[in-house]
Parts: C-alpha cells; structure tokens; sequence
C-alpha cells in the first residue's frame, strides 16, 4: 500500500532495506547527511554525496541524473545514527536550470528492494530554491519513519548544509558540486518524454489512511501533532513551526539570503498556496506544479452541418512533438476504423447478392418466364445500393483525414516529417532526444493518396531489417541487383534521420560491410565523418565489432542488474548505439550469427540496436535457426510492400519508405551539420 | 416500464437518436469472513452485438471493447460493481451516425460472468441513455428478477433514415452474449 504523503505528514517504514527513488525532469544531485539523536551532522564524513557516495548503511548515486536510486539499509547504519536526510540540489555551473521553480515537481518515493513502493512524496512549490531537503528518515523509539520535508533553501547545498549544523558546510557544497561537473561527463540524459501517466505509478487521488496517519485535510497537522519536536534540533524545520510562519518560507528565505531573481512570470503559475490554514498544501500532490503546457490549438468551431477544420496538434499531449504525435495515431486509427466498416458492408453486401443469387437459381419459379432475371437484377441492384452507400461513407471520412493531413505533414517536426518536408532544410542539431522517428508511410489499397506517417517510439524497441529480397515485394519490375542498392539506400536514410535527430554525442553508428557491397551506397555517411570508425571489413573486422558491442551489452546488463548503473569504467560511452549490418551472412561465422542473435535480444533494453541489410534466402543454410532473429527485427521494404498490421483490426498496410528527393542535397546538408556537432561535442 | 414490454421511441421533438449509452450498474457483494477479505464478487457484463441482416458482424463485450468501425465502444469491464447508488459500472457508447451501413441493428445484453441470478443482486438496473441530451429512454430493476444470469435488454434499430430502441427485456440465462445467441435471434 502506497501512501502518498504531503509536507510533514509521516509513515512508518516495514523494513530496514529501502530503495530511495528520486525522479526529476532534469539531472539533479542526490546525497544523504546522517544526524545524531539531536539532528547534529557530526562533519563531512557524515554526509553522502557524489564525491563520497557510499558510507555504512547508505549509498547515492555519483553524478546528477533525472533519475536516481539510493540503496539504504537501515540496520546498516552506525547505531549513533538516527536521522537520514535525503537531500536534493541542481548542479551549479552546468548551463542547466539554476533555480527548481523553473522545472519538474521532484518525485521521490521509498520503496521495498522488490520495487513496492512505500511512500511516495511529489515536492511541490519550489520557487527560488535550488536545493531542498526530500525526505528525512529518523529512528523513533526503535522505530524507522519516513516524514517528507520539501524544506527549500535559496541558498543552495551551502547553506542546506549549514543548517544542519555541519561546520565546513560551504567547502564541501563546493566539493560536491566540483565533483558533479567531473561526473557529468559520463551522466545520462533524461529520458524522453512519456504520455502523461505512463512514467509514474499510477496513485490514487486518496492515499489510504496508515495507522499513524489521520485521514483527510488534518493530515499534516495531526501528523506532526503526533511526533514530539526532536530535541535542539534547528528552528527552521517546517515540522517544528506550522502556521503562517511556515506558509511564508518562501519569502522568507530569499529575504535572508540576498533575494533571488523574482518569479518567472512563465513559472508562476503554481497554485496559490493558501491563505489561511498554515502549511497544508490542498494541490494534489500528483499534479506538476511547474508551467502547464500551452493549450492544444483547437479547431474553430465548425458550421452547421460541415465537419470541423483540421487543426495540427489537436490532441492531447503536454508538448506539441507529443499532440502531433498523437494526432497521427488518431489517424491512423481513424482510416483503419473506417475502412473496415467499409470492408465489412461490401462483405456483407456480396455475401448476400450470392446468398441471394443462389435462392433465385434454386427456386423452380424463377425459370419461368422473366422471373429469375428479375429477381438477379434486384439483388444486384440491392449489392449496388449498399456498396455505394458504404462508399459514400468512407469517402465523407477519408476527406476529412486528407483536409487533417493536409494541415498535419507541414506542422510536423523533423524527426516526423518525411525528407521532402522544407523543415529538413532548416535543420538544427536537435538538443533532446524526441519521442518518435518516421520511419515511412502507411496506406491502405482504398486509399491510396492518404499516407499515415509511420511513426514509433524511441528508443526502438526493436532492431529493424530492412529486407533486400525478393520475397513479398510487389514491385518484381525491379531487379535484385537494383533491389540491393535500394535497401542499404534506405539504411543511409534511416541511419542519417537517427542520427539527426539525437544530441551529438547521444548515438553512435557502427556499419559492418564484409565485402565492401555497399560502399558507394554508404558513402554519404563515411564521407560526411558521422560514423563511429569506417565500415569494418572482412570477417575479422565483422568479429572486432560485435566483440565490442556484445561486451558493451553484458557490461550495462551486468551494472543495472547489480543495480550499480554508476559503477561502469570512467570514459564509458554512453550514447546508444546502433550497427548496421550489410550483405549478412557473408563474413559471419558461427560464433558471430550467435552475437548478433545476442545483440537481437538483449540489445535494445541496454541501448544497443541492429539495422540489418538483408535477404533471408542469403541465410538459407542455417535453416530455421535464423528464424527467431527474422522474427525478433521489423521489416522494412525499399520498395512498397503491404506486410504491416495495425494495432485494432489488424488490416495489411502497405509501407513505403520516406525516400531523399532525387537531386536533393537534403541528406548532405543534414549530415554536415550532425558531423560539425559531433567535432565540436568531442572537443 | 416493464419487463416484456416492447415500445419504440423517437426523440420527443420529433428527430432521431444520434447517440445513445447502455449503462448497467449494481452494487457490490457484502464482505464476508472475519477480515472482510473473503468476498463473492459480482461481476456483471454488459455486451452489444451488432447485426447485420440478422448475422452477427461484430460484437462489443470486455474481450472486444471497440467495435471495428469504432462506432460502438465499451468504458472497460467492472469486476465488481459499484456502491449501488445509481451511477453505471459499465457502459457501452454507440454513435450512431458512424455505423456502418449495412448494421441494421444493435442488440443490447446483460450475463452474470460469475453465475448469481439476478434474485442475488442488489441494486441491478440496466438502462438506455440518450447521450445528447442525457435523458433516460428506458430503464430495467435487474434486482430480484428470478431465476436468471441474462437479459435480453433493448435493440436499436435503424427506421428510415434515423433510428428507433424497442426495449425487450426477455430474460435468459448465460454466462456471456454467444449462450444468448439463442434467445437474441427471435427478437430480431
């Protein structure tokens, strides 16, 4: 049972083992100060940060993330010890956000070594602060408790640090963050936005009452009602002064500490924190305090009797590459929906006129005169009538979707837009990875001029192959040789948009060409310098790349099940990686198909994806023991090719890739510019 | 009205339905056992079946919760019920101007997945709604009903260009709409 506490309020803790989770919309540093009986941090080494992250009985992570976990083990402590203070602050002199007024609500919660969650706490209204203390877990008559504090300092980690009584406060606040800007380096980038919803344990709107934990508004109150004031411990603890004193901390604090900037009038749009009542804060503690999203553009209202206009990013969604993003999945679901109510009327219609005509053949009456001609003419007019009707439907629908796509495809991203969008050719190197890549277009045979951006999330989930064969491909006119140069042509693309839209230095691409087939194809991505080294050749240039990768993938799989995501080596690279083979199998050997199937698998959870090139009648010879990796990669075509289902009626859509305009230096400008950022990035 | 009767509604300003939502509510079974943790729970399922010509096309029921054609959707399968007092546990929307041409009609089910008869639970009602205008179209007291797990509840049928409800409200028995079968096509 998960409690989810507001300021003040506490929770007892069931065991002595806990996981800390901290999650924040920006990287964030983590610590931990341990207090005596009296609150007292005895000195440096009572303090857990990312210079010193692992003291007995607790261990924070060692570098600022978006996302952090901080093993405790209670029983572990020094019995001396008995409060834990689990502190939060923003990373000085990174370029980031330098106050958390201006970013995502942290979210902590203290969960089982299982993953249950205990407690969770979301800090709201921060203003000016850029560290706060989270959470405070003390030792009460025996008794381990969690009480959320979200006490804020303008001042930063100094002066966090000197309120706890920790004499060479400022030194170590600047020690920390020293040893921040070292592993920042190495740090992860905060992951890509989710729909709303999914990124969080789904709370309830009303925690369920814990023994010690009154229900309703008096919460805060009656909690801290029932824990008596530690002893000498500072004055400046929320717990220890409800009231009015504590609604204006705030204030309070800037007041005390030179007066930080005012309030960003885009930020300052947290709920008004109550005038009367003292400190409870009625917001729900689930919702973001920080700017809500500009409201989706809507579409006028419509004339009587005519569809609305189509508006881009008229869906739900807290940024506009997330509402355009699930507009096109409207749509789609939109032409799968309403062509199979069109395919099921003319079903229905042809399976009645046989139905029908089959009653009319067996029917003595009918070869009487003129009967039976009659009886067939009217079941014909009768299919006729409906499939026209069914028609008429599907063509009102399919307008719509073409006035919505019209409005659409110019307002999408790059990462959405095919390569002939003119938003290609004011291409900037993008600063966060976005939430999904085209990787084509959709059809149906009804609908031919309707084309659905084929869109999926990142990180993919799967590795993707890109099938050279003949197999399955409509377009026979096309010769395999031809065929071949498509497939590693479309592989360029599709390398040249992955790289285009990460950061620099957030994905590296390794291309393995055994027998250099694709050389002239790849040329555009060696040339351009965005390749990680040059296209390995040879089988011992085959077994050097997946060796790296294959070590890679247990070296991560290792750390995160270890849950020592921070102890990988110093230099480490941590962008995603993506190998594209070409002309498989020539140049594998059996212990390399077995890394590459290994890469399949386990790849794409660790970061590691495979873009295969290939014609499955190539690998003929390991019979069905390819199959699992064919299975495990999505298929892609360079021709068109209806080989892909959707999610709801499972049609067959026809895929097509977004190919480079001929005569266009879309992909030359693009790469350019990815490559410029690469140099400068390494620098 | 009454189980059995049989009537057929236009909107009362004379034009035809657009929208309408089946909704079936019911309250939840008392817990029993020391802890209040042994519970029999009730678990009513609200179907629609949509035909064509009297053949099933398509159903929508908790394994099916939108129709193909998207016309017709279910909120989600309650397991449970609710706290009795009138609010539906499920519901099934239909839009009608988005069905397909050739469905001419839609029938609307109710089946105790978990076997009590409607003698057995409180508080049971299914009704019809007109979803523009909120009012009530015709509304079943489940609870206390006799011996059976079904309910043949309401059709909507399409009548010239618009479309009428007939309620029906035969009972039957059956754990879901394919034992109904049955009993649905007489009433087509």
């Amino acid at each position: 049972m998960t409690a989810e506490l507001v300021r003040g309020q506490n929770h007892p803790l069931p065991e002595v083992r806990l996981e800390i989770r901290v999650s924040a919309g920006t990287p964030i540093v983590a610590g931990a100060t341990l207090g005596d009986e009296h609150g007292r941090v005895h000195g440096v080494e009572w303090v857990a940060h990312p210079g010193a992250p692992t003291l007995p009985g607790i261990e924070v992570s060692q570098q600022a993330a978006a996302d952090h976990r901080l093993a405790v083990d209670l029983a572990a402590l020094a019995p001396s010890v008995h409060r834990v203070t689990v502190l939060l602050a923003l990373p000085s002199g990174s370029g980031g956000p330098a106050r958390f007024g201006t970013v995502a609500a942290p979210f902590v919660a203290v969960t089982g070594l299982d993953g249950s969650e205990v407690a969770s706490y979301t800090i709201t209204d921060l203003a000016a602060e850029s560290a706060v203390v989270a959470l405070e877990l003390y030792r009460r008559q025996g008794v381990w408790k969690v009480r959320a504090v979200g006490q804020g300092y303008a001042g930063g980690l100094a002066e966090l640090l000197t309120d706890q009584g920790l004499p060479e406060a400022g030194q170590l606040a600047g020690s920390i963050q020293e040893a921040v800007i070292q592993g920042l380096a190495r740090s992860v980038a905060a992951p890509p936005p989710r729909p709303a919803g999914a990124d969080r344990p789904r709370r309830t709107a009303a925690p369920a009452p814990g023994p010690d934990q009154p229900h309703g508004g008096t919460a805060p109150q009656g909690a801290a009602g029932n824990t008596s004031p530690p002893q000498g411990h500072h004055p400046t603890s929320p717990y220890d002064a409800p009231g009015p004193q504590d609604a204006t901390r705030p204030d309070h604090a800037a007041a005390q500490h030179g007066g930080p900037a005012p309030a960003d009038p885009s930020t300052g749009t947290q709920p008004a924190a109550p005038t009367a009542g003292g400190p409870v804060n009625y917001a729900h503690p689930g919702r973001q305090t920080t700017a809500p999203p500009t409201p989706p553009p809507t579409a006028p209202p419509a004339r009587p009797g005519q569809p609305a206009q189509p508006v881009a990013g008229d869906a739900t969604g807290w940024s506009m590459d997330e509402r355009l993003y699930n507009q096109v999945w409207g749509m789609f679901e939109d032409l799968a929906r309403t062509t199979a109510a069109y395919r099921s009327a003319v079903d229905f219609a042809e399976s009645r006129m046989e139905q029908e005509l089959d009653k009319v053949l067996s029917d003595p009456r009918s070869r009487i005169g003129g009967q039976g001609d009659a009886a067939r003419e009217a079941a014909r007019a009768k299919h006729a009538e409906l499939v026209d009707q069914a028609r008429a439907a599907l063509d009102r629908d399919l307008a719509q979707l073409r006035a919505e796509a019209d409005v659409v495809e110019p307002a999408l991203p790059p990462p959405y837009a095919s390569w002939d969008n003119p938003v290609w050719h004011g291409y900037r190197v993008p600063m966060e990875i976005p939430m999904a890549l085209r990787l084509g277009d959709l059809h149906l045979p009804e609908s031919e001029d309707v084309r659905i951006p084929m869109l999926v999330r990142l990180p993919l989930e799967r590795g993707l192959w890109i099938d050279s064969g003949r197999s399955g491909s409509r377009d026979s006119l096309v010769d395999s040789e031809e065929l071949r140069r498509l497939a590693v042509d479309m592989a360029v693309e599709l390398a040249a948009r992955l790289l285009a839209v990460h950061p620099p230095g957030e994905y590296t691409v390794h291309v393995v060409d055994p027998a250099g087939a694709g050389s002239s194809a790849l040329a555009p991505l060696v040339r351009s310098g965005v390749l990680a080294g040059p296209p390995a050749a040879g089988a011992a240039g085959v077994s050097d790349v997946l060796g790296r990768l294959t070590q890679r993938v247990d070296l991560v799989q290792m750390a995160v099940r270890g849950g020592a995501a921070d102890s990988l080596p110093p230099g480490f690279d941590t962008a995603e990686q993506l190998l594209i083979v070409n002309d498989f199998p020539h140049g594998f050997d059996d212990r390399a198909v077995t890394q590459l199937r290994y890469l399949a698998d386990e790849g794409p959870a660790v970061g590691v994806h495979l873009m295969m090139i290939a014609d499955r009648q190539d690998a003929a010879a390991y019979g069905p023991l390819l199959d699992p990796l064919w299975r495990s990669l999505m298929r892609l075509t360079p021709t068109p090719d209806d080989h892909l289902a959707d999610p709801w009626v499972g049609h067959a859509w026809t895929y097509e890739p977004s190919h480079v305009p001929p005569g266009s230096r879309v992909l030359d400008h693009v790469l350019t510019q990815v490559a410029d950022a690469r140099r400068s990035w390494n620098r | 009205m009454t189980k059995g009767q049989a009537i057929s509604l236009q909107k009362s300003d004379g034009g035809s339905l657009t929208a309408v939502r089946m909704g079936l509510g019911w309250q939840a079974a008392p817990r029993r056992g020391l802890f209040g943790s042994r519970t029999r729970e009730i678990d009513l399922d609200a179907s629609a079946v949509l035909f064509a010509d009297k053949q099933p096309v398509d159903v929508v029921f908790f394994r099916h919760l939108v129709s193909d054609d998207g016309s017709v959707r279910h909120t989600g399968d309650n397991l449970v019920g609710g706290v009795g007092q009138g609010g539906d546990d499920e519901a099934i929307l239909v839009d009608l101007a988005r069905i397909p041409v050739h469905i001419d009609q839609i029938v609307f089910t109710v089946n105790s997945f978990t076997g009590q008869t409607f003698q057995e639970v409180q508080n049971a009602f299914c009704r019809l709604v007109d979803e523009t205008n909120g009012q009530e179209l015709a509304r079943y007291t489940l609870a206390g009903g006799g011996q059976y797990t079904a309910q043949i509840m309401a059709k909507v049928h399409r009548a010239g260009t618009g479309w009428q409800m007939t309620a029906i409200g035969t009972p039957a028995n059956g754990r879901t709409f394919q034992d109904l079968m049955p009993a649905i096509l007489p009433v087509l």
